[in-house]
């Protein structure tokens, strides 16, 4: 399958990542090939079989409703690229 | 002089008072050192490492010691460790720190295994050769001019050129029996959800495991007797017993063997790798088992199946890293969106983008039900045919690699070539079963050849007894 | 300008989108604390964040609200359930997707019946029911370079719950809010409180042609804080689409916002209006399976539900549908009253107690039932008092019900006893004091028998007040009546 530049731009948003000219020209290439690859798989009769939606032999995994294993908001906040003392912060949305 | 090949050695010498857990720290670090120019190693504990093996010398001596008392570990940089970084070999988890341990690293500790240090790796797990990597790429010790493999190159050298005693990787599609291969070490994928995945970093939740590399199938088995088995923390992990697979190594069955036809034949198989498959069937055959050849048309479509469905769970797994609770945020943004496209986009490398982008891509509402569909209904074919292939026969054996350790670079312009690497390791990642490689004799260069032994899911132990006794067919 | 004329050619169509936050003390994925109004970032964890590692684990109790409400509208409850991931980029979302169900929600279909103001009973079909986590709070504060972010809402347990597009006008959208605010009341499962944001509401508004097949283009409109304002909303959109569509327009299929000081609706397309959110099952969970013995052990402990104490006001206790509507609003106040009506016969004063001076006590000092001094028991003596004539109404609710409120411990039949409040219904001793009355009012007394028949009112006035308030009405009015007509 051929992707195009705007498919490329369209899946790069969605994906929240940008490429240069240089970069979208080899990725657009990059996965224009990986999908032409895949696409075997239309040789294959799928017909009436059931696609898999889990592969864990287990069911009703379920936790009782008690609190615990919490962090402390000091810890929780340790990582953050950028806080303060209560929150963790982001650049505004600029519309 | 190599010392402590396995674990039964360090034990022994440990009893005999030969050594103690202090004088074997020490003896890896020394090796550490010397190989470090092979970059298996992200992070050397010395100091807690040091600090562990007195406080369990003092376990010995009270009698009180666990089970991996006298083990040295390494782990793969996407295993949670508490207090201690994990990259993930990313730049976008630089400077990261855990803030738990994950079950099975916990696991092998609390039974007094010592982890010396964090093992470099493929970003993320993508990737097949150990060159995708932010603390640069890992060398072959059997040839510092070729990959270890990956996505665990870094635990397979570890193990390789004794730098510990046992590692731990991730295999996803082939990241630890492929890297087993190409070092000449004996590496496992257990069956899916039978270890643990809390304290994983996720590549693709329904086909990444925790794996277990080694010198000797003993160990493999001992550690993964103490990882695996149910955890409250993970969903999805089996709450099947675990057997105790060190002590179930005892082999003298007349079994039945299947060998798959397009694997053999494949077109892209080495021929010395070929030729050494083909001398352990026979080998059984004469030992009297039952060893046929069987069809499986579905094996080309494994590979395509894979790159389908886990880089679909890649992209919604790697969501997560947007620079906003951790790790590395780009200093050039000045509104949210940026912030978030930078971050990503400076903080991934190529193969991990070009992984999302195409996850993203099969994901999207337009072509979900062309591909992901299509990929989900295939997978459960080949599951379904993998299972009833293994119900009939008690193993399938096939080459672990079509290739020995190929060079640096050599697939670097050619994502696809990369992911035909894995075409022998994929079936089992596909169909959840458990996969092991052991060494397999060498090729005219002198590169390990690996040779991969399937059973059906949940029998670990049947698929250690195998391997042990198969190791003995070629004594390295 | 819209004119009627106009107006009367569409039809407004509307399907609503409630989101409930469900009263777990833990989140739906993760075992952090739910509860409201702490510091920022204070019931976090390493899953909550969306640490790298870590996985989500269901909540039990989640899962058994979820099915409450499907059994509470009658929907069918999913067998097999499944979870799925919602994936799109905001600073509120840490993982990067939510965990939601696309194609398997666990109720399907149901109603909830709704009665309109002018006595119209329907019932709006739902979709679907289904589980999901929240997000958490990003604040865009005036004067902040950053956008704060606060997770503690991120993860709490909710459920979304679909009506199909079978509403027709705003005040059928009220109703059907106030409907389901009072279901997840009655069933414990959320506190129904819009103003705070546990009860949210996104509406799918759009118009067509009266007898047109097709429905018209949807819009879907967002942030709306109050019942009141969805109304207003839908009202203002439902205009504002017709308009568009009288001039030629098209209707762009578009998420607006709401503007409660202006009444109006407003674009919010960004690109975000393109998101796809490539839903697929979620891997890191295993399926819930809800068994037979699990389906049946909820069932057995759902609390009446409002349609049922409803109907059973109405046909077994014989009130009117405006009285059942009231008692049934808060299910605190129904259980109450059914409790009152195992103790009296006389339903309707009961009604009349609980509806009167009952419900504005409590409103006057913002008290809950479970709050109210007077117990059914003794709230049933004090009719007993009425029907026993030992005192009318008016001295119940004014002078014993006042008492019964500070001295919870007496009986309504000391207190009246005590305070001299018992009527006198003994005629021996209320003969004279009419005879006295009417001997004093000659006059009038004549009035009356030439026709002013109005005047009875005012020897009853005389008569009370000669007894201190103590005759009994109906007995005054008998010999008042015996002795006028001779």
């Amino acid at each position: 399958m051929k992707i195009d530049v705007n498919t490329l731009k369209k899946i790069a948003h969605l994906a929240r990542l940008e490429f240069d000219e240089a970069g979208a020209e080899k990725m657009t290439q990059d996965m224009s090939q990986i999908l032409d690859w895949v696409e075997q798989l239309n040789e294959v009769d799928t017909q009436g079989v059931e696609p898999i939606t889990t592969m864990s032999s287990e069911v009703n995994v379920l936790r009782e409703d008690a609190v615990a294993n919490h962090l402390t908001h000091e810890q929780g906040l340790k990582n953050a690229p950028q806080r303060d003392s209560d929150y963790f912060r982001v650049p505004k949305v600029m519309e | 002089m190599e010392k402590f090949i396995s674990f039964d050695e360090i034990k022994k010498s440990l009893e005999n008072r030969e050594t103690d857990c202090s004088a074997i720290v020490k003896y890896y670090l020394q090796n550490i050192q010397t190989k470090a120019h092979l970059n298996a190693f992200v992070e050397v504990y010395e100091q807690s490492a040091l600090a562990q093996a007195e406080l369990i010398n003092e376990k010995i001596a009270s009698g009180k010691a666990g089970r991996l008392a006298g083990m040295v570990i390494g782990i793969k940089d996407v295993l949670c460790y508490d207090a201690h970084e994990a990259n993930a070999s990313s730049k976008i988890l630089q400077g990261f720190e855990s803030q738990f341990t994950g079950t099975a690293v916990q696991r092998l500790i609390d039974e007094d295994a010592i982890v010396i240090g964090r093992l470099n790796c493929d970003e993320f797990g993508m990737g097949s050769s150990n060159e995708n990597s932010v603390h640069g790429r890992v060398l072959n010790a059997a040839d510092e001019t070729r990959v270890p493999g990956g996505s665990s190159g870094g635990s397979a050298v570890a193990v390789q050129a004794n730098l510990c005693t046992v590692s731990l990787g991730t295999d996803t599609g082939g990241s630890v029996r492929q890297p087993a291969a190409f070092t000449g070490i004996v590496g496992i994928k257990p069956t899916y959800s039978r270890v643990s995945r809390w304290g994983l970093i996720a590549y693709a939740s329904s086909f990444d495991t925790i794996g277990v590399f080694s010198k000797t199938v003993k160990d493999n088995a001992l550690v993964m007797e103490i990882m695996a088995g149910h955890d409250n923390f993970d969903s999805t992990a089996s709450r099947k017993p675990v057997p105790k697979y060190s002590e179930l190594l005892h082999f003298d069955k007349r079994v039945k063997i299947a060998y798959i036809k397009e694997t053999i034949e494949s077109p892209a198989l080495q021929p010395e790798i070929k030729a050494n498959t083909l001398a352990v069937l026979e080998k059984l055959k004469n030992e009297g088992h039952q060893v046929e050849e069987v069809d499986f048309p579905l094996l080309k479509y494994t590979l395509p199946t894979y790159y389908i469905l886990t880089t679909a769970e890649a992209s919604s797994n790697l969501s997560r890293f947007d620079g906003v609770k951790y790790g590395y945020r780009t200093p050039n943004a000045h509104n949210l969106e940026s912030m978030y496209k930078l971050t990503r986009s400076e903080g991934f490398g190529e193969e991990v983008k070009r992984r999302i982008m195409l996850g993203t891509f099969v994901l999207s509402a337009s072509y979900y039900d062309a591909y992901f569909t299509k990929a989900q209904k295939v997978r459960r074919m080949i599951k379904e045919s993998t299972e009833d292939l293994l119900n009939k026969f008690d193993y399938i054996i096939m080459p672990t690699t079509p290739s020995t350790a190929f060079k640096f670079g050599e697939h670097s312009n050619d994502p696809v070539a990369m992911y035909l690497e894995d075409l022998f390791t994929v079936q089992a990642s596909v169909s959840g079963v458990p996969a092991l490689s052991i060494p397999n004799g060498k090729d005219k260069l002198g590169l390990p050849i690996g040779l991969q032994i399937i059973t059906n899911s949940f029998k670990e132990a049947e698929l250690y007894a195998f391997a042990n006794y198969l190791s003995a067919f070629n004594s390295n | 300008m819209l004119s009627a004329e106009v107006k009367s050619k569409y039809e407004l169509v509307i399907g609503l989108e409630v989101h409930a936050q469900l009263l777990t003390k833990s989140k739906m994925y993760t075992s952090d604390s739910t509860e409201f109004g702490n510091l920022p970032n204070t019931h976090i964890s390493v899953i909550t964040l969306g640490h790298p590692g870590t996985l989500p684990k269901v909540n039990r109790k989640a899962v058994e609200f979820a099915i409450k409400m499907g059994l509470a509208c009658d929907s069918t409850i999913t067998r097999r359930n499944i979870f799925a991931r919602k994936n799109y980029f905001y600073p509120d979302l840490p993982k990067g997707y939510q965990i939601t169900q696309d194609k398997n929600p666990i109720c399907v279909g149901g109603n909830v019946p709704i009665t309109l103001s002018d006595g119209t009973k329907r019932e709006v079909a739902l979709t679907r029911i289904h589980m999901e986590e929240d997000a958490g709070k990003s604040m865009h504060l005036a004067g902040e370079v950053d956008t704060l972010v606060d997770f503690n809402r991120a993860g709490v347990p909710l459920i979304e719950i679909v009506s199909e597009p079978d509403m027709r006008s705003s005040e059928e959208a009220y109703v059907f809010l106030s409907e389901v605010k009072k279901l997840v009341k009655y069933l414990d499962i959320c506190d129904g409180n819009m103003e705070e944001g546990s009860l949210r509401c996104d509406a799918n508004v759009s118009a067509r042609l009266w007898g047109a097949e097709e429905y018209g283009k949807k819009v879907e409109v967002k942030n709306m804080n109050s019942f009141r304002n969805v109304a207003r909303a839908i009202e203002h959109e439902f205009e504002r689409q017709i308009l568009l569509i009288e001039s030629g327009e098209e209707i762009i299929s578009e998420t607006r916002t709401f503007d409660a000081a202006t009444g109006l609706t407003a674009s919010m397309r960004t690109k975000e209006d393109l998101n796809d959110y490539r839903y697929f099952p979620e891997p890191d969970l295993s399926p819930v399976i809800v068994s037979e013995e699990w389906l049946s052990s909820i069932q057995g402990a759902m609390p009446s539900l409002p349609r049922e104490l409803h109907h059973k006001f109405v046909n077994e206790y014989g009130l009117p549908e405006y009285d059942a509507g009231v008692l049934t609003d808060s299910k605190e106040i129904a259980l109450y009253f059914e409790e009152l009506c195992t103790l009296t016969r006389n339903y309707k004063a009961a009604s009349n107690l609980m509806m009167g001076p009952v419900k504005s006590y409590l409103n006057e000092l913002t008290l809950h039932i479970s709050d109210f001094p007077i117990g059914p028991k003794r709230l049933a003596e004090l009719i007993q008092l009425i029907d026993d004539g030992k005192v009318n109404f008016s001295v119940a609710t004014q002078k014993v019900y006042p008492e019964m409120l500070i001295h919870a411990e007496k009986t309504p039949l000391a207190i009246a006893q005590e305070l001299n409040l018992i009527q006198d219904s003994d005629e021996g001793s209320l003969i004279p004091i009419v005879e006295s009355v009417l001997a004093e009012n000659v006059v009038k007394v004549a009035e009356y028998k030439s026709g002013k028949k109005g005047l009875m009112a005012m020897f009853m006035g005389q008569v009370m007040k000669k007894s201190q308030g103590k005759a009994d009405p109906k007995v005054a009015t008998k010999i008042l009546m015996e002795l006028l007509d001779n």
